[in-house]
């Protein structure tokens, strides 16, 4: 186990490396002066020279590379050219709507996409299989800024006056503020530390802030706001994921231990859940895992249309407003936390197949 | 040969159709439900994309403000469906600078098929070259060649893509060269999964016996195994490079204004939707259906050559 870990957390290594190497050729391949484009146009030439000595441009590539490497080690994105403030202090403020959206849309789609696929695949050519499967294929065929649209549009417009009506912008109506947990306790934390840090990101997830200090007007508004974005970023997965389980079930279902099982006379639930789905889970835990990615690369269209204020939008935003640095440190986190999380998928084998252990 | 009739009992007919690959698969594709109905939606928009200047009743780029009565963000006038005769007709209404909806999406089904047999057709070029040195000579080049491709695929693709349009500049050009770029992993992978598959095998060495050269023997020999699972993943492939031109394009990085392409009109009027819904919902239906059509005849064709799914 062990060593199954630690030879799959080196094996990271090299991919984290050719990430930094790939943004790092991205970044210096914009096309004109560097320092123009990333300072903008109304630079002047002495602005220019101090820039390129102080970011080391005028250092052969090889330095820079290792410069930019000490610096993202550092955690040092360097500085916005849009807003003038260090860019990580803006992933960080950014991130936690980001994740709070995400895994609602993750969540969602587990907990729709597994039962359905399971059902689908017992089920097998009945009303809910054929209708699941339908539907999983408009879903991985939808352009997620369209369905977000539509929903707006619906539940915004259409419905508005009944009780079903949802906000189409925004985390908090106006007037509300979801004030951070550590506030509300009295927590003594100076601003600017490394704890305080921390608690201001968890406090930033409105949803999770408002109902562990049990602000009910805030929670039910923010959940008001979150729902839509997050049932337009979870259909995509929700279909995928719906998919695998059903085919990974079917496969399973054919093995002869289901019908030994059978055969002792077990109930079929039982059959179904601890004989079946078990030995089904893995591919299904794979397609989770590689779901991630969608996830991050919808925020950036869910965000956009919904104006939800995370990293997605920030960098929609962004590219629009050419800031170059918040394009590359979001396109490096994101890739990072995509790594670490199929690490994690892999590393999590072990516990859902035992006989991984051996290999 | 002396066979009893017995035999042959339950097979009245003997079947005398050809039975190679081609022709086996065309016969599993047309058992399958989806496939054909992906595939009917395909003829038809590849039709549409052909005939698209018939078929539009305006140019799609015409701004027709002055030209005739008829204003900005107007809503569908069908004549058949009670809309005033003396108003010209727009099917599915005008946009923001009064051109014709119903024909640019029409003329969109050129840009969008063109997007997705481009990019598919780039990366598999690149794809299968590599997967195919790789895996043909093993060793340290195979070794670089796949933990590059790791590394590509260790970005979400969507959001490389947007890094690499972003830092190369927007433009279609750029877009469908990213969109390319990012998906070429998957193709040199399948290449270099079926010629590790039938590298050693007896009819490859004796190619070689008989004095076959490494291109001859590579080319000829080996990379035919793969057109099967390269045309599947290809046809799965394009769904996701027109779904992802669309980002892209909506994102304000692929196409640019005025061509009519799916992804730039949503995005354009997407502010709109509160006020004019049909400049949001037609072009995303468009997108939807020819996606539609590209996954639901790569799962049939999945499902008509790999002879192990089938139930």
């Amino acid at each position: 186990m062990l060593q199954y870990t630690i030879r799959r957390v080196l094996l990271a290594i090299p991919v984290i490396f050719g990430i930094l190497l790939v943004t790092f050729i991205l970044a210096r391949s914009v096309k004109g002066d560097p320092c123009k484009a990333i300072l903008g146009e109304k630079a002047t030439q002495e602005v220019c020279e101090r820039f390129i000595r102080e970011h080391g441009l005028d250092k052969p590539k090889l330095v820079q590379f290792g410069i930019y490497m000490k610096d993202i080690a550092r955690g040092d994105f360097g500085e916005s050219i849009r807003f003038s403030r260090p860019v990580t202090t803006i992933l960080i403020e950014r991130l936690p709507t980001t994740i709070e959206l995400s895994v609602t849309a993750l969540v969602l789609a587990v907990l729709f996409g597994i039962p359905l696929g399971v059902i689908s695949a017992v089920k097998r050519n009945s009303i809910v299989d054929v209708i699941t499967m339908i539907w999983a294929n408009i879903g991985v065929s939808m352009p997620v800024y369209w369905l977000g649209l539509m929903l707006a549009y619906t539940f915004a417009l259409l419905l508005k006056d009944t009780p079903f009506w949802l906000p189409p912008a925004g985390r908090l109506s106006a007037g509300l503020v979801a004030v951070p947990f550590f506030e509300v306790w009295n927590w003594n934390v100076t601003e600017g530390t490394a704890l305080y840090g921390i608690l201001d990101f968890i406090s930033h997830m409105f949803v999770f802030n408002s109902l562990i200090t049990g602000d009910w007007e805030v929670l039910k508004d923010a959940v008001q706001h979150l729902i839509l974005p997050a049932v337009a970023l979870s259909t995509i997965p929700l279909a995928i994921i719906a998919r695998m389980t059903r085919s990974s079930m079917l496969e399973v279902l054919r093995q002869d231990y289901i019908r030994t099982a059978r055969a002792k006379g077990l109930q079929e639930n039982f059959v179904i859940l601890r004989h079946a789905f078990r030995n089904a889970l893995l591919p299904i835990t794979t397609i989770i895992g590689l779901q991630v990615g969608i996830l991050f690369s919808g925020a950036v269209l869910t965000e956009t249309i919904f104006s939800f204020a995370g990293v997605g939008r920030m960098l929609f935003e962004a590219i629009t407003a050419r800031d170059y640095p918040i394009v590359q440190a979001f396109t490096v986190v994101i890739a990072m936390i995509y790594v670490f999380i199929n690490l994690l998928v892999d590393l999590s084998y072990v516990f859902i197949d035992p006989r991984i252990r051996l290999d | 040969m002396a066979v009893k009739k017995e035999t042959f009992s339950n097979e009245t007919q003997r079947d005398y159709r050809s039975n190679s690959l081609f022709f086996l698969t065309m016969r599993n594709l047309l058992k399958q439900r989806s496939a054909i109905v992906g595939g009917l939606i395909l003829i038809i928009l590849v039709l549409v994309a052909i005939f698209a200047p018939l078929i539009a009743p305006y140019d799609p780029e015409a701004v027709l403000i002055g030209v005739e009565d008829v204003k900005k963000r107007a809503d569908p006038c069908i004549h058949l469906l009670g809309c005033p005769e003396d108003q010209p007709q727009h099917i599915l209404g005008t946009d923001g600078n009064v051109r014709d909806v119903f024909s640019r999406i029409i003329f969109g089904t050129r840009v969008s098929l063109f997007i997705g047999f481009s990019t598919v057709g780039f990366a598999i070029v690149i794809g299968t070259f590599l997967g195919a040195v790789g895996g043909y000579t093993g060793g340290w080049l195979d070794n670089l060649i796949m933990r590059l491709m790791d590394v590509l695929l260790a970005f979400p693709s969507l959001l490389l893509a947007i890094a690499i349009v972003s830092f190369r500049g927007r433009g279609l050009q750029n877009a469908l060269l990213a969109i390319a770029i990012v998906t070429i992993p998957v193709y040199a992978r399948v290449v270099r999964g079926s010629v590790l598959s039938v590298k050693e095998q007896a009819y490859v060495a004796a190619s070689r016996a008989l004095g076959g050269g490494h291109l001859h023997i590579l080319f000829g020999r080996i990379l035919p195994n793969a057109i099967p699972p390269l045309i599947v993943q290809g046809t799965l492939g394009i769904a996701t490079a027109i779904l992802d031109a669309a980002a892209l394009s909506f994102l304000g990085l692929g196409a640019q204004p005025p061509t009519p392409e799916w992804g730039t009109m949503l995005g354009s009027e997407r502010n709109q939707v509160f006020t004019a819904p049909h400049l949001v919902f037609f072009p995303g239906l468009a997108i939807m259906i020819t996606v539609l059509a590209f996954n639901l005849l790569g799962d049939g064709l999945r499902d008509a050559i790999d002879p192990r799914l089938k139930q």
